[in-house]
């Protein structure tokens, strides 16, 4: 039964993530894909001022605009609807007394800061023509590296805001284990490596909306996923919440 | 809504559903590395590091690595 429910989270997870990408994708095609191609052609313009020859493209721009972006979010989609899933299997029940939606939506919410937006602040995401070839090693480990620093800081926060609670109340331990994360991600920032590889004469409003695009992307997946799984995991756990109750598991089978 | 008027605190104030660890870790495990393994593909194959050969990976997919903040080249 439990082995079920997780198996059946999971792939409701996956579905709302793939749903989720869909809107996503629709964001960064009308918000992004504009300033992709404003700054592949600033890109084109520099190498034709410096007299290089571009190379031949593998895949063309059309194809990469639709299709290619459509794979990219949408697996990335499903990937993050599947992880998140399986982190609300074990948040259900242990952050506090939160129904399946609005737990679905705090996990959401959470992974929209954890996984994207505090290693953005730290390494933000960058246009073509933006970013020097050379470090793009350093910046793909360091970036993986500020990833995976932030959702483990992001976990420990939720565990000690737990250990926390009945100590300070719940409103005090959330501030606390907040305050605790803010200062282990200013340490990270404090210490890691920054890059600064903006191209001269890169128009700087440019660069201002491509991250807000990126941004605007990430927020219209998390949001979708948090709205669109809590709805499928409350139904996939109605049945559940009723095996304590035996009265209430009657009504909802009736539905 | 007949029920609640038997059972008034089932719906909000039962104890909210815990799955035990034993049931999710294996779960956890192989679709965590799985689609960790997706994560990489769209994010980094063929850019730092590349376990397949050629460009196509990465230019296929090479507007959505720049959208979703994954450094790119």
């Amino acid at each position: 039964m439990n082995n079920s429910i997780v198996r059946t989270l999971l792939v409701r997870g996956m579905l709302a993530g793939l749903a989720a990408g869909l809107l996503a994708l629709v964001t960064a095609y009308f918000l992004g894909e504009p300033r992709v191609d404003a700054a592949i052609a600033f890109e084109e313009a520099e190498h034709a001022a410096h007299g290089h020859e571009h190379g031949v493209e593998a895949v063309s721009r059309s194809l990469q605009s639709t299709a290619g972006l459509s794979t990219g979010v949408l697996v990335y989609g499903v990937a993050f609807g599947g992880i998140a899933a399986l982190a609300y299997c074990f948040a259900l029940g242990r952050i506090g007394r939160f129904g399946p939606r609005s737990a679905a939506l705090l996990l959401a919410a959470g992974g929209l800061v954890a996984v994207y937006v505090v290693p953005f602040l730290k390494y933000p995401a960058n246009p073509p023509a933006v970013g020097d070839a050379d470090t793009i090693g350093q910046r793909t480990a360091l970036y993986f590296l500020m990833t995976a620093l932030s959702v483990l800081l992001a976990v420990a926060a939720v565990i000690l805001g737990r250990r926390l609670a009945p100590r300070l109340g719940n409103w005090n331990a959330t501030l606390a284990a907040a305050a605790a994360f803010a200062v282990a991600v200013g340490l990270a920032y404090a210490f890691l490596p920054s890059f600064d590889e903006v191209p001269e004469g890169f128009p700087g409003t440019l660069l201002w909306q491509f991250r807000l695009a990126a941004l605007a992307v990430q927020a219209t997946l998390w949001t979708a996923f948090g709205l669109i799984f809590g709805v499928l995991a409350e139904r996939a756990l109605a049945p559940r919440t009723g095996q304590q109750a035996p009265v209430t598991r009657a009504a909802t089978a009736a539905h | 809504m007949a029920q609640s008027a038997v059972q008034p605190s089932s719906a909000t104030a039962a104890e909210p559903v815990k799955l035990p660890v034993g049931a999710i870790a294996p779960w956890a495990v192989f679709f965590g590395i799985l689609m960790l393994v997706l994560l990489y593909f769209v994010g980094a194959e063929q850019g730092a590091t590349a376990v397949t050969s050629g460009e196509n990976v990465h230019e296929w997919v090479h507007d959505a690595r720049h959208l979703l903040g994954f450094p790119c080249h």
